[in-house]
């Protein structure tokens, strides 16, 4: 085929369908900042994982029953299919293994993701609402994070389903009802089994992906922004009309993007094929005995990615008679994330042009999540408890706080006209601070 | 065709009006959608009383028995443990059980029928995990001053061996009392009381 009939077929198509242009619009003709870094890995990435989840996803519903009934050897029949899966299926476990190794590495790179726009204002002024969006997907992700793990219908599937539906029962007036209304029934039972795999099979993969296109869309319409937080639409080629500082997607970033995927999978593999429960952090260990309605398990804990708002929840005590404060601090913590372009009156956007308050606020705020995320996968103590609080008041003074201590906090660098180059040794420094920080905060929670 | 005004109040009253009208219709169908959320008449029927038989349980032993899903604990306390209860009176939440979360005639003391036999629902009020029996006295883990009672493993919520709240822990309120009565000395019917 000679490339003029390609180019017939190909004005054949986009005298029908705007293929071409949106190819140039998104990928070939979209100019992103040339000074991206590691943190700018984790957008793609995130794509990365929810194709993984989707494909593998549908191929466990192959296997998968959502029956809460127990079966002739008196065993629930959605707990046996997935035994049936890991042992009896061809291929059947390493898929499963890829679909639960994916949900923690979702979060892995989402949590990443968010932090890379903490740190260079991302979500400031013009891109609030990729920021909402972005807020929403986070949103729907806990949602089906939280309904894929009853699917099991293990111990942990069980109590953590019936903790967290118990959540909106202490809302008051309404809530015991919309308890009853979540669950289908008085109890978790084979009717919320039901039901959440419905939504975790369709419904909620049907908005996120809908939000998916919506972030990207409202990126591409304003543009990325960059480590140095600098416009790069502000300095044009007045020939061309191409930002001067920008570098079209496919090539650049594309094969940079690919490198990281390459990075990644490295990783993802090898917590398949060595660490798929990785030590009960991404599979807890009660949840290989079948749900059981009479017997809670001696320890309940969320699965790490929850672990920091519920340790919020846990360290807020119930006063008035009702423990809805601790619902609503939890609700809080994750709505106001997504409030934070209005939170945020810095005049710049990057940490690197910002003053010493935010920097300390952002570190305290970082060793605050990470410390709750550590108490929240631990029993309770008195000790733990109070932590648990501190680090709370934290966490939300770093949102309530904000629009004080962001106001006219500069740094001695004025934000400077064009992107300047990364400097690395900086980033590898913070990552082992970061490295650093877990691991003395892990001990210390351990001691107490 | 003849040049003509618009008449654009005309339109906006339309355009609102058949919003209001479809809007309404969105309403209406989504009715049975969210209704089918609710318990389906089986699930309300699966709630049908439960027969025990009790003559077996020793003092100071416990068993699980379900209803409408839920443990339900059948505890024959020891005259020991019925003597403690009031001990632990000063440091409870609702000592009186004047919050309703028993029957009537459960409202006294030890927050049963018979004073020694505790029936009571074993979901933490806190957010529905069950307790851990606990009539060890004075263990390391839950302080010198405990007397026996419940330890809730999810997040730390105590409660005494009349299934009644401590202070300073999530939980609000004591444990529920499901309604339940005697049929003869050693058979009991829990889930109805008339």
């Amino acid at each position: 085929m000679s490339s003029s009939k390609g180019q017939t077929i190909l004005n054949w198509i986009d005298e029908r369908f705007p293929l071409t242009s949106t190819l140039k619009a998104h990928i070939t003709e979209y100019y992103a900042p040339k000074n991206f870094n590691f943190w700018y890995f984790f957008g793609s990435l995130a794509m990365l994982v929810l194709v993984i989840q989707i494909v593998t996803g549908i191929f466990l519903t192959m296997n998968y029953k959502p029956d809460g009934t127990l079966n002739g050897a008196g065993l629930p029949v959605a707990f046996a299919s997935v035994e049936y899966i890991m042992r009896d299926v061809a291929g059947g476990w390493i898929i499963r293994y890829m679909h639960s190794t994916g949900a923690s590495m979702f979060f892995v790179v989402v949590y990443l993701h968010m932090f890379r726009g903490l740190i260079y204002g991302s979500y400031k002024q013009p891109r609030e609402l990729i920021w909402v969006f972005g807020s929403l997907i986070f949103l729907c992700l806990m949602a089906e994070a939280f309904m894929g793990y009853l699917l099991p219908w293990g111990q942990m599937s069980f109590w953590g389903a019936q903790v967290i539906v118990n959540l909106f029962g202490s809302i008051p007036v309404i809530g015991p009802d919309l308890s009853v209304w979540i669950r289908g029934d008085f109890v978790v039972s084979d009717a919320t089994l039901n039901r959440f795999f419905a939504l975790h099979v369709i419904a909620v993969p049907l908005v996120l992906l809908a939000l998916v296109v919506a972030h990207l869309v409202a990126l591409h319409e304003v543009g990325s922004n960059n480590p140095d937080g600098v416009e790069i639409k502000k300095n044009k080629d007045p020939a061309t009309g191409i930002p001067l500082d920008g570098i079209p997607f496919h090539p650049y970033y594309t094969v940079k993007d690919i490198f990281g995927v390459a990075v990644f999978l490295v990783v993802f593999s090898a917590i398949v094929f060595f660490a798929p429960e990785m030590g009960g952090f991404f599979l807890e260990h009660p949840n290989f005995d079948p749900a059981d309605p009479l017997k809670t398990p001696p320890h309940i804990a969320p699965v790490w990615y929850f672990t920091p708002f519920y340790a919020i929840l846990r360290a807020i005590p119930s006063f008035l008679g009702t423990q809805v404060w601790g619902v609503l601090g939890m609700g809080a913590a994750v709505v106001l994330i997504a409030l934070l372009p209005w939170l945020d009156k810095s005049p710049v956007k990057s940490i690197r042009y910002r003053g010493p308050k935010f920097k300390i606020m952002l570190t305290l705020f970082i060793i605050s999540f990470i410390g709750l995320g550590i108490l929240g996968a631990l029993p309770p103590t008195a000790g733990r408890t109070l932590i648990s609080q501190i680090f709370s008041v934290i966490y939300f003074a770093f949102f309530f706080g904000m629009p004080f201590y962001t106001k006219n906090d500069v740094g001695s660098t004025p934000v400077p006209e064009r992107v300047t180059d990364t400097n690395s040794r900086r980033q590898i420094v913070f990552l082992i601070l970061v490295a650093v920080t877990v691991i003395g905060a892990t001990l210390f929670a351990k001691l107490v | 065709m003849t040049e003509k005004q618009v008449d654009t109040g005309r339109r906006r009253f339309l355009t609102v009006a058949t919003s209001a009208v479809g809007g309404v219709a969105v309403a209406g169908v989504a009715t049975p959608f969210l209704m089918s959320f609710f318990p389906s008449e089986r699930a309300k029927a699966a709630g049908a009383p439960v027969e025990v038989d009790i003559s077996k349980i020793e003092p100071g032993q416990k068993i699980n028995v379900e209803w409408r899903g839920k443990p339900v604990w059948l505890l024959n306390r020891t005259p020991e443990q019925v003597k403690n209860l009031p001990k632990n009176d000063d440091r409870l939440v609702d000592p009186k059980s004047e919050v309703d979360q028993q029957p009537k005639y459960c409202q006294n003391e030890t927050r049963s029928i018979k004073p020694e036999m505790l029936v009571a629902v074993g979901i933490c009020t806190h957010l529905g995990c069950s307790p851990t029996f606990r009539p060890d006295i004075a263990p390391a883990d839950l302080g010198p001053q405990w007397l026996g009672g419940f330890y809730c493993p999810c997040h730390g919520s105590k409660f005494d061996l009349a299934a009644r709240v401590f202070q300073g822990v999530p939980a609000p309120k004591n444990l529920e009392i499901p309604p339940h009565k005697y049929l003869s000395d050693s058979r009991l019917l829990i889930g109805e009381d008339k």
